[in-house]
């Protein structure tokens, strides 16, 4: 017999952002910002090169990767060769081709991005470990940033019903 | 599609309670609009809802980043304004689809 089952809805996402490419970064602040719009909490931990997205110096210069992407093609649906990839300068047109197309969806650069977020009462954490690996400071990273803190302390703020922790 | 009694109007709203037609909305709509989500309707929420409804007027996609930069209402108002769904809420109770954007 089919039982009728009732879904709660979801409370709260962790979403852990650990790789620097323009899409993996925008990836985990859309999930932020989505959650927060539909009036579900969430929080942030950046770690590893995730770290690049709260950056002061780097957050908006992000870059996407033009080699060993096989989904990436050209304008027109052609097939992007990874050789072209190598080519300097080729990167960096991708990416401000990529941030030229989000911009026109409305979507914002990197620290207006965090500024909504936060806005909506999203949390922003930074990685112990690897801000030491990478010789980072708190005031290297957006203000936006609560504090660095391991990932015990991080899954420490995981808890309570309907949560979900997604990572990048 | 339905149509609901609100404010004494007989209204189009789809299976989401959102109107299906903006020309049939009124400034007392929003405000029984507005009860229905724990909201009781200022002058603030009625601009954003005047603003948001000609902005869907001109064929806009609407986001909380373009309501932030309107100059009514900075996107931490924009919360305070409608909790728990500044987008979702204020296009609800502007009478106008239910926003699309992720942003």
């Amino acid at each position: 017999m089919a039982e009728k089952k009732e879904e709660k809805p979801l409370k709260k996402v962790c979403i852990i952002c650990a790789k620097g490419t323009i899409e993996d970064v925008y990836a985990s602040l859309v999930m932020a910002n989505g959650a927060v719009m539909e009036g579900i909490e969430a929080k942030m931990f950046f770690t590893f090169f995730g770290l690049d997205a709260i950056t002061k110096k780097k957050m908006n210069k992000l870059h996407t990767g033009t080699v060993g992407n096989p989904a990436m093609t050209m304008p027109g649906g052609i097939p992007f060769p990874t050789l072209l990839g190598m080519l300097p300068g080729v990167e960096a047109g991708v990416s401000a081709m990529m941030k030229k197309q989000m911009a026109d969806l409305d979507i914002p650069p990197v620290d207006e991005f965090l500024d909504m977020i936060t806005a909506g009462g999203g949390e922003i954490y930074a990685c112990k470990l690897a801000t030491d690996m990478f010789k980072l400071k708190k005031e290297d990273l957006s203000e936006h940033v609560i504090d660095i803190i391991t990932i015990g302390d991080f899954y420490a703020l995981a808890g309570g019903d309907n949560t979900q922790i997604i990572f990048t | 599609m339905a149509t609901k009694n609100i404010a004494g109007i007989s209204v189009d709203v789809n299976e989401e309670g959102y109107m299906t037609d903006p020309s049939q909305w009124t400034e007392a709509i929003a405000k029984e609009l507005a009860k229905e989500e724990d909201i009781e309707l200022t002058d603030e929420h009625l601009k954003v809802a005047k603003y948001l409804r000609e902005e869907h007027e001109k064929g806009a996609v609407l986001t909380i980043r373009k309501v932030g930069k309107s100059g009514l209402v900075d996107i931490k108002g924009l919360y305070k304004l409608f909790p728990g769904g500044p987008l979702k809420k204020s296009s609800k109770i502007a009478g106008i689809p239910k926003p699309t954007s992720c942003v």
